[in-house]
């Protein structure tokens, strides 16, 4: 038990709208991995790597400004921790949208087109190959966003079509679509052994 | 490598609603009010003709809204947007889905186009919310292919108490389910008319296969951070906001306090000087024919 202890890595999901206790559960079936719900800022002291989760980024960008997350959130990025954004997260991460409408946190060098797949009914499934993670990766589109440019230290991972839907830059992860609603986890925990 | 792409699936229709978790949806009946709620923080908005309250005021049939007003919302904002069609109105939730409405609300607050059946939703891709009293009108829902509830409340009315009614019903009656052996599951089927197969899904998971929202009487803050505590994933705000003497101050606390539903000297600090809220009405005072709720099936 005490070597399994100092392992267990801690990781944070932004509990402020969206998809919070489905990501809480997929951490929940990886081993050695303490998933904690945060909320507050000063929470992020004790975690080793953080989600944004999937919601409606208007909303929980709102949310992020009006509880002094900005800040925090940038600091714990630029300490090299590691951090996953998904749907609305991957649009929070981002440098800009095309469209400026939303405040982003800038933690990598993306251009984001909100909704760039059209409204709830061209929602979509589909499988992925991506080189980093592995085969026929399972996939759920929901009024997802794209990557519409990118800079030079992003990598691009993923594609559907000739768009980009799954990029790094260093410690930061992100993708348009989510991993949280499959039983799939190799996205989980290619984050985790990030963190 | 071609891949395949595929829409309107359960996971894509339920997810929808999982992405709209501890938020609130406003109802709105204009451009100018979607962008005051997406700018107060809320997931998504309702595009009405006219707000409950003033539906119960105005009496006569209540239809699907313009096209027109629906269009306009869904070109002022960036969030999803909803729209009512009448329980068992084929033809309007047709409308409203080639129109690209991102939920349909299959709602009792407009006057029931069928009187004996609802709608068959899986047949849809758009997928729909649909109001529930307890868990067997819940189940019937999911079983037409719902891929989202709320309560029903008592629309229009500013008064809470059904939607608390509605909440701790369909709760007392997950955790009945959940207690009670697999045996006992199919005669409580057919004392709440619920499908069989769904009961035994909640009896296994412990909870919805899908969100559940509350609404139907949302009018303060504390109303809605009522309804979280309560086990709401989230809230259906009609009247309560643009009825009340400041909307976008009541948009802004009511979205506050549906994420901080637990930190009391918040919600206390958030609630002061909203100025009044939407005049409510007492149940007891609407006749059997006014109650809203009791429309559906």
């Amino acid at each position: 038990m005490s070597t399994s202890q100092h392992q267990t890595k801690k990781i944070g999901v932004l509990n402020l709208q969206g998809a919070v206790s489905e990501h809480l559960a997929a951490l929940n079936r990886i081993e050695n991995v303490d998933p904690i719900a945060i909320k507050d800022p000063k929470q992020l002291d004790d975690i080793d790597g953080l989600i944004i989760p999937g919601g409606e980024s208007t909303a929980i960008s709102r949310l992020i400004k009006q509880n002094g997350l900005i800040a925090p959130i940038k600091n714990f990025a630029k300490q090299g921790k590691a951090i996953l954004g998904t749907c609305a997260g991957l649009v929070l991460c981002g440098k800009q949208t095309t469209h400026n409408e939303v405040e982003l946190l800038d933690l990598l060098d993306i251009t984001v087109e909100r909704n760039g797949f059209g409204r709830q009914i061209n929602s979509f499934e589909t499988t992925l190959e991506i080189e980093a993670i592995g085969q026929a990766v399972p996939a759920v589109f929901i009024r997802a966003p794209y990557i519409a440019s990118a800079g030079e230290g992003v990598r691009q991972l993923a594609f559907v079509d000739d768009k980009c839907v799954m990029a790094q830059q260093g410690n930061i992860v992100v993708c348009s679509f989510h991993p949280e609603l499959t039983q799939d986890d190799q996205i989980i925990r290619y984050f985790i052994n990030l963190c | 490598m071609s891949m395949q792409f595929k829409t309107g699936t359960e996971t894509v229709k339920r997810g929808m609603a999982q992405m709209q978790k501890g938020g609130v949806i406003m109802d709105v009946i204009n451009a100018e009010q979607a962008k005051i709620a997406e700018q107060a923080g809320a997931v998504a908005v309702m595009a009405l003709e006219r707000v409950p309250s003033d539906i119960r005021a105005a009496g006569g049939v209540a239809r699907m809204a313009d096209p027109t007003i629906v269009a306009e919302v869904m070109e002022a904002v960036t969030i999803p947007v909803m729209a009512k069609a009448r329980i068992g109105h084929i033809v309007e939730a047709r409308i409203l889905e080639s129109m690209g409405v991102d939920y349909i609300d299959e709602s009792e607050v407009l006057t029931p186009a069928d009187e004996q059946y609802h709608l068959l939703k899986n047949e849809f891709t758009v997928p729909f919310v649909c109001g529930c009293r307890d868990l067997g009108e819940a189940l019937r829902r999911l079983g037409e292919g719902a891929s989202m509830l709320r309560t029903k409340g008592e629309p229009g009315t500013g008064n809470i108490v059904e939607a608390v009614r509605h909440m701790r019903k369909v709760n007392e009656q997950i955790r009945q389910v959940v207690s009670k052996s697999k045996d006992e599951l199919m005669t409580y089927a057919k004392e709440i008319g619920a499908p069989y197969e769904l009961l035994l899904e909640i009896k296994q998971l412990g909870k919805l296969p899908v969100v559940n929202f509350a609404a139907g009487g949302v009018a303060t803050p504390a109303d809605a951070a009522l309804m979280m505590q309560l086990g709401a994933d989230g809230v259906f705000v009609g009247s309560g906001i643009f009825k009340s003497e400041n909307p976008e101050k009541f948009a802004r606390a009511i979205v506050e306090a549906t994420t901080y539903f637990d930190d009391y000297p918040r919600l206390a600090e958030l609630s002061k000087g909203l100025g009044q809220a939407m005049k409510g009405i007492e149940i007891s005072r609407l006749s059997d024919i006014e109650r809203m709720q009791d429309r559906g099936w």
